[in-house]
């Protein structure tokens, strides 16, 4: 474990999730966005045994690329399920959009405004690289990085890797075993997109995109949607659950200036010339906003689900979340401490890696991989005795997305 | 024809082909320096006095990091050569600033010409053109010059 002192904890109260469900993910070409949300949604509340009449909230995780209804997605999935009237949230936090609207759910839960709310994520993406909404905009940074200079999100995972490697000694050899470790995963989680197990060649085989990273260490775009059930302990309890999984802590902090390790869309850092520290980053204090809420610290975590991007990303988060010193995620990841089975799992779920990325869902699927393990229902990729876990994202422009979960 | 040479975007860069800089912002309050003048965040102690300065930036540094793109980036970037020709990217350390900015290195620069920690300076390059301009952006090359 880092050395790092995580600071003193909050008083925050719990929140139980009594459901989880997810769509697949993949291409689903004949399918809109809101059939793959309302599949998720459906799954969420049987798990739950909670009948969509009963809930009286609905959070929506926006997607941006399927027009008005994407925009106001939890009216859009509350007429798809029939609309009863309940409470209605919509969000958009980028990669983070997901967390967004569980927090919604948590802070209205915690606050008595409702008992039991449903948080719902889902998209379908056109093939290919992400791209910024399309017009003319000369004063958005996320629009001037691909016209100035043609930096896509697969260049800022290469300057990320590449810089690993010149600070730390990692190698592409290293990057390419997070891939392998993470298909093994992946390939016993039925909701995964990929279930083939790729080997050290396999990696070596796929071309290069944004050097030091191969195809098959950048995350694809997919088609996919998960959604929680969560409640009141007190809620749970009367539906009989008498030990669920409870949420502890939600991060969705924002970054503190000067944030110097440079982040996507910005084609600049901050100046630290003031602060004089060169390594101050914002995905250092996502994590640690959570560990203060639960009041816990990486050391009692027995699980991990990262935002692993590309293959050298999972390796800098696992220094973001405290597993370990920045430099040493290459020892964790080569002494299987990171594998199912090993002192942490990183990524039993499979990862983005196994999955692709559909963005209004993945901090959602990242709670639900958090209960099914916490539960002890993930079968063949199961952490043994599981008992609090952390799951970290974050959302392009400055959106922080943790949640820890124990049981 | 001699086409214009025009900016590709107002205000990031002077058009001095010869000397040229990045132009940057600095806080008349904290002294903190911003890239681009107007986009580039703000610091929380200057948030009410957020003047600035119009500041021209250090034009050279070393390479903090450094990727290639091998696969044409999607739009708004526009491909200025059929078939796409692979181009180098660097985050470059401005120490004067502590600033890290990132641009395209010049054309004909490979992933084996780079190093992290190398030095490079500013040049003017095209970016794409049309009938009539040629639309210029901002690059880095070697300070040691190009050996192509």
């Amino acid at each position: 474990m880092g050395t790092t002192n995580w600071g003193s904890s909050m008083t925050v109260g719990e929140i139980a999730v009594i459901g989880a469900g997810m769509h697949p993910w993949g291409k689903f070409p004949g399918k809109s966005f809101v059939d793959i949300g309302v599949e998720a949604a459906k799954e969420a509340l049987r798990d739950a045994s909670v009948s969509w009449n009963e809930i009286e909230f609905l959070s929506g995780a926006n997607t941006v690329r399927n027009g008005y209804p994407g925009w106001v997605s939890a009216s859009t999935f509350a007429n798809a399920l029939g609309f009863q009237g309940c409470q209605l949230a919509s969000s958009y936090a980028a990669c983070a959009s997901g967390v967004t609207a569980l927090s919604i759910a948590s802070s209205h839960i915690l606050a008595g405004v409702c008992d039991v709310a449903l948080v719902v994520g889902s998209d379908q993406v056109p093939k290919g690289m992400f791209a910024p909404v399309p017009g003319d905009r000369p004063s958005d940074v996320d629009w001037l990085r691909f016209r100035l200079m043609g930096l896509s999100n697969p260049a800022y995972f290469g300057l990320f890797a590449r810089r690993r490697m010149a600070l730390y000694g990692d190698t592409q050899d290293d990057f390419a075993a997070v891939k392998v470790k993470n298909s093994i995963h992946g390939s016993q989680n039925p909701n995964a997109r990929f279930a083939k197990t790729f080997t050290k060649e396999d990696v070596e085989a796929s071309p290069i995109v944004a050097d030091p990273l191969r195809l098959l260490e950048i995350c694809t775009t997919s088609d996919g949607g998960a959604a929680l059930v969560v409640s009141s302990l007190e809620y749970a309890l009367k539906k009989g659950i008498k030990d669920p999984v409870r949420i502890s802590g939600i991060s969705t902090i924002g970054p503190t200036y000067p944030n110097a390790v440079i982040d996507m869309p910005y084609f600049a850092s901050d100046s630290w010339a003031k602060s004089g520290d060169q390594n101050h980053t914002f995905k250092n204090d996502i994590a640690q906003h959570a560990y203060r809420e639960a009041g816990i610290t990486p050391n009692d975590l027995d699980f991990a689900e990262v935002y692993d991007l590309s293959s050298a990303y999972e390796l800098d988060w696992y220094e973001h979340i405290g597993l370990c010193n920045p430099g040493e995620a290459r020892d964790l990841l080569h002494n299987g401490d990171t594998s199912i089975g090993g002192k942490i799992p990183v990524n039993p779920s499979g990862g983005l890696g196994a999955f692709g990325e559909s963005i209004p869902a993945q901090a959602i699927a990242q709670v639900c991989e958090l209960t099914w393990q916490l539960r002890g229902e993930a079968g063949n990729r199961q952490v043994k005795g599981a008992k609090v876990a952390l799951s970290i994202n974050y959302g392009m422009f400055g959106h922080g997305s943790a949640v820890i979960a124990r049981r | 024809m001699v086409k214009n040479r025009v900016p590709a975007v107002d205000g990031m860069f002077t058009m001095d082909f010869d000397n040229p800089s990045l132009i940057g912002g600095k806080a008349l309050t904290t002294g903190s320096f911003y890239f681009p003048k107007d986009l580039g965040g703000n610091d929380p102690a200057s948030v009410n006095d957020e003047r600035r300065e119009e500041v021209l930036l250090s034009s050279a540094g070393k390479v903090w990091s450094y990727t290639s793109a091998d696969y044409p980036p999607a739009l708004p970037f526009l491909i200025n050569s059929e078939p796409f020709e692979p181009f180098v990217i660097a985050a470059v350390h401005l120490e004067k600033e502590n600033l890290v900015i990132c641009g395209q290195m010049m054309p004909g620069i490979q992933i084996s010409d780079m190093n992290v920690g190398m030095e490079v300076k500013l040049v003017l390059d095209v970016l794409y053109e049309d009938e009539d301009n040629e639309y210029i952006v901002w690059k880095w090359e070697p300070l040691t010059g190009v050996a192509v």
